[in-house]
């Protein structure tokens, strides 16, 4: 056995509490196997494999347990010995292939550094080796690119690069934190074959700390499965995805996003936080909600977009022809019919939140004409319909902790629109109504007194969201709402927006790099690239049938999740 | 998550991390205490001080230029001695500390309230206003602090007829900090702005269409603020050298009702013939205060910088 963890505790020792980040974690790799190590934000994966190493930041420390490597317990050796078990015989690859490699020195020099230090080569034979790591993971012409800087390399290549560093030791085990959650589909695929690939030929135990059950799914052989600090299934990959055995394992898995086919709902996600408690929903229909007028132009779509552009400036010039600018968005076109979830899927600096930022009118597009309810939101911005059709579209953004003033209690967030526009009658209407917005977004009515640093990013989302209902929207922009949240609480939060779609008759548009996702909650997606539309189709075709090439492609990358059909 | 009940205000106040940053430095609880002692014991200079100073019926000349107590020659009841016009040093200290610190806190903020203002707007809307702006307090900031405060001052002195002088050299002192500082203010807050303008909350406020104005106020403002609140303290430090240094070249306030500057003035003249508590006594006052308030503003900045907790 290459590694064995026994009854490892992990503690956090604050001034207020002790928070108990790992209890009682027991662990075990194999050489020529990769460990999947999976859990949400909070579960102490990543704390696991820094107790490994010795990196725990402070106040963090091993409070009891044993860490066997090679038979030999580690955990306390003195800070020098640690050092050099932690460059000749366990590597790690961290999240950010930006910020692990020192921009200011050439691949070669930080690769044969390292390597002349672990393993006491000349330069001469040191440089040769260099070159043999960048070729093994996959780099060529690496003699040449050793004396290339990191920031010429893209983001894939920078991390096979670091995973060259991590193997440059010589190592027998790999720990890998969220490799390529940094990165695009298409590169993620490749740098899992590729870690696979180096822990089969060189007999390497790995292991792979990640949230994502699609990752697992393609690489581990085993996987655990953590839990607030504990580790709740253990077990083959097979087994523990195809017919899971603890209940958070199973909510877990339920909540991935599945790319086969659409659900109504997600079902049983309330695991997590703690089971949500029935709160009072209230009756749409006859509410101050759904009493918001339709003021739409008779026959007309809820969102049409016809041929827009907007290029930004990349470096600016007194001179016209001096300037370079990039194409963000260019003469993309399409239309939202009322009721419908429309979705906008690419990969990053494809320009799809561009595009929702334009029609939100927090950029301006250089050409076109974007239309709402049948009104033309460019031209006279400032007569009284076109403002109407303007606060009748909403938007929930992406970052939760970035989307509220964190000065500000939760009832003034929520209550600013109804307020300024004075859409109730009075101030204890609106306080009133904040409350019901609160609990119908399942947060509960009590939550408007806290400020938002009291709660977490899902439920910091759900505030995002009561904000967007209190202007009485008719269209809801989604800027990836969920990707900067766990599964589970992802599942959640697709529920709640299927919910008040159904319910109050929203259009919306929902913008997603994430396949499965999209393919969960649009009636028609447009695939995007380079700013423009490569193919809109209704989203059974286009999942079951796509006609572009980059369609196809991008299908093809999506994490395989046969390995989970039969589960649930 | 636990149904805590919303705390009271002074309980959140004290069980913050900033509130427990300062119980755990002794700097920041000695300079504190000190700056509370100092300022509270200016501004309640007419309780506690033994004499007026600005009373000329208290005031005589026969007691002039005595040496404090301990000295050969000193009397009990002028403890730290009196001054060339049989002032008594103790009190004039206490008044004149009075009048440095109204006049510092002043300053700060007048020149806070334009710098925040300005930089917000220059932030918020960028492009041309942003340029010119910046590019007026640029050009302010190569000129030195103390000779652009000389320069308003003087401008500022010279507008008024004779006899209203020195009844308004105060507020003419004022005002000339106040416009030497706002720079500091304005750039930092711009540079706040900026970051806060790209964050989401923002776009939400544009997104449901309050007019820039309320947006600048609403979300903006508080998010800048905590910059600003080190940057006035240490101000005010740098607030009260600067009255001290005006009123020391005989630029700011008059000799009759003398602030802590003009003490150490008035008392360089006699400084070689031997008098050396008139000059001595105020100098000491005015570093403490500085020193205090600088430390203060030192512990502050520390606290409030999540990257050197």
């Amino acid at each position: 056995m290459l590694l064995d963890i026994k009854n490892l505790d992990v503690e956090f020792r604050m001034r207020r509490e002790t928070v108990k980040a790992a209890r009682n974690v027991s662990l075990q790799v194999n050489a020529g196997e990769v460990l999947g190590l999976v859990g949400e934000s909070g579960a102490g994966k990543s704390t696991i494999g820094n107790a490994i190493m010795d990196l725990l930041e402070k106040p963090g420390l091993v409070a009891g347990g044993e860490i066997l490597f090679k038979d030999r317990n580690i955990r306390g050796l003195p800070p020098e010995e640690m050092r050099r078990i932690r460059g000749d015989e366990i590597g790690m690859i961290f999240q950010d292939p930006q910020t692990s490699l020192n921009p200011l020195l050439t691949i070669g020099e930080q690769l044969v550094e390292t390597i002349q230090k672990s393993l006491g080569l000349r330069e001469k034979a040191a440089e040769d080796r260099a070159v043999e790591l960048l070729e093994g993971v996959g780099i060529t012409e690496a003699r040449a690119r050793l004396q290339a800087y990191p920031h010429q390399f893209s983001g894939g290549m920078r991390q096979r690069v670091v995973i060259a560093l991590a193997l440059a030791g010589d190592p027998d085990l790999i720990i890998a934190d969220e490799p390529t959650t940094a990165l695009d589909v298409s590169i993620q695929a490749q740098i899992l074959d590729l870690i696979k690939g180096l822990c089969r030929t060189r007999n390497l135990g790995v292991i792979i700390v990640t949230h994502d059950i699609g990752v697992i799914a393609n690489i581990a052989d085993r996987v655990a499965v953590m839990y607030r600090g504990e580790v709740v299934e253990t077990g083959a990959v097979a087994q523990v995805l195809g017919a899971p055995n603890h209940e958070y394992t199973k909510s877990l898995i339920a909540a991935v996003p599945r790319a086969d086919r659409r659900l109504e709902r997600f079902e049983s996600v309330d695991y997590i936080e703690g089971g949500a408690k029935p709160f009072n929903r209230i009756d749409v229909q006859n509410h101050w909600l759904g009493a918001a007028q339709d003021f739409r132009a008779p026959n007309a779509k809820a969102i049409e977009v016809n041929d827009i552009s907007l290029s930004f400036v990349l470096q600016k010039a007194v001179l016209k022809s001096n300037r370079r600018m990039l194409k963000a968005v260019d003469q993309v076109s399409f239309s939202i019919q009322e009721g419908e979830t429309f979705g906008l899927v690419g990969e990053s600096g494809s320009g799809k939140s561009t595009i929702a930022r334009c029609i939100a009118r927090l950029y301006k597009p250089d050409e076109g004409e974007i239309r709402a309810m049948g009104r033309d939101l460019l031209a006279n911005p400032r007569s009284p319909e076109t403002r109407r059709a303007r606060r009748a579209l909403q938007m929930v953004f992406q970052d939760p902790y970035s989307s509220l003033n964190g000065r500000k209690r939760v009832l003034d967030i929520v209550a600013e629109p109804m307020r300024f526009f004075k859409l109730t009658a009075d101030e204890a209407e609106t306080r009133k109504i904040v409350g019901e917005l609160l609990d119908h977004v399942g947060l509960g009515a009590a939550a408007a007194t806290r400020y938002p640093h009291e709660f977490s990013g899902g439920q910091r989302q759900r505030i995002s969201i009561a904000r967007a209902l209190a202007s009485r929207p008719r269209i809801l922009i989604c800027d990836e709402p969920t990707s900067a949240l766990d599964v589970s609480i992802q599942a959640q939060i697709l529920n709640l927006l299927k919910d008040l779609q159904d319910e109050l008759g929203l259009t919306m548009l929902f913008i997603s790099h994430d396949l499965p996702v999209i393919r969960q909650m649009c009636d028609r997606v447009a695939v995007m690239k380079d700013g423009a539309i490569c193919e809109i189709a209704e989203s059974e075709t286009l999942f079951n049938n796509p006609t572009h090439p980059y369609t196809r492609r991008l299908l093809d990358l999506m994490p395989r999740m046969d390995l989970m059909k039969s589960a649930v | 998550m636990a149904e805590a009940k919303p705390r009271g205000f002074f309980s959140r106040l004290l069980d913050n991390d900033i509130a427990y940053s300062f119980f755990t430095t002794p700097t920041a609880i000695a300079a504190a205490v000190i700056a509370a002692l100092a300022i509270g014991s200016a501004l309640l200079a007419p309780l506690i001080a033994p004499f007026n100073p600005f009373d000329p019926a208290q005031i005589s000349l026969w007691d002039g230029k005595l040496p404090p107590v301990w000295v050969e020659g000193g009397q009990a009841q002028y403890l730290l001695g009196t001054d060339n016009q049989g002032r008594d040093m103790l009190s004039t200290i206490l008044y004149g500390g009075r009048l440095s610190i109204v006049v510092g806190l002043a300053a700060v903020c007048l020149g806070m309230a334009l710098g925040v203002v300005l930089g917000v707007v220059s932030g918020f809307f960028g492009g041309a206003v942003d340029s010119v702006i910046m590019r007026i307090a640029d050009v302010q900031l190569t000129i030195p602090g103390i000779l652009l405060a000389i320069l308003i001052n003087g401008i500022g002195r010279a507008l008024l007829p004779l006899e209203m002088r020195e009844e308004f050299a105060i507020y003419v002192v004022i005002v000339a900090i106040g416009l030497t500082d706002w720079p500091q203010f304005a750039r930092v807050v711009r540079g706040a702005t900026l970051v806060e303008v790209n964050k989401e909350y923002v776009q939400a406020a544009r997104v449901i269409d309050l007019p820039g104005w309320l947006i600048m106020i609403r979300h903006i403002l508080p998010n800048v603020m905590r910059p600003v609140l080190v940057l006035a303290t240490i101000g005010l430090a740098l607030a009260v050298i600067s009255e001290a240094t005006l009123s020391f070249l005989g630029q700011g306030i008059p000799p009759t009702t003398p602030s802590l500057g003009t003490l150490i003035r008035v008392g360089n003249e006699f400084l070689f013939s031997g008098l050396w508590w008139i000059t001595f006594f105020p100098a000491i006052a005015l570093v403490v205060l500085v020193f205090a308030v600088n430390l203060l503003g030192d512990w502050m900045r520390d606290a409030l910088n999540p990257k050197l907790r």
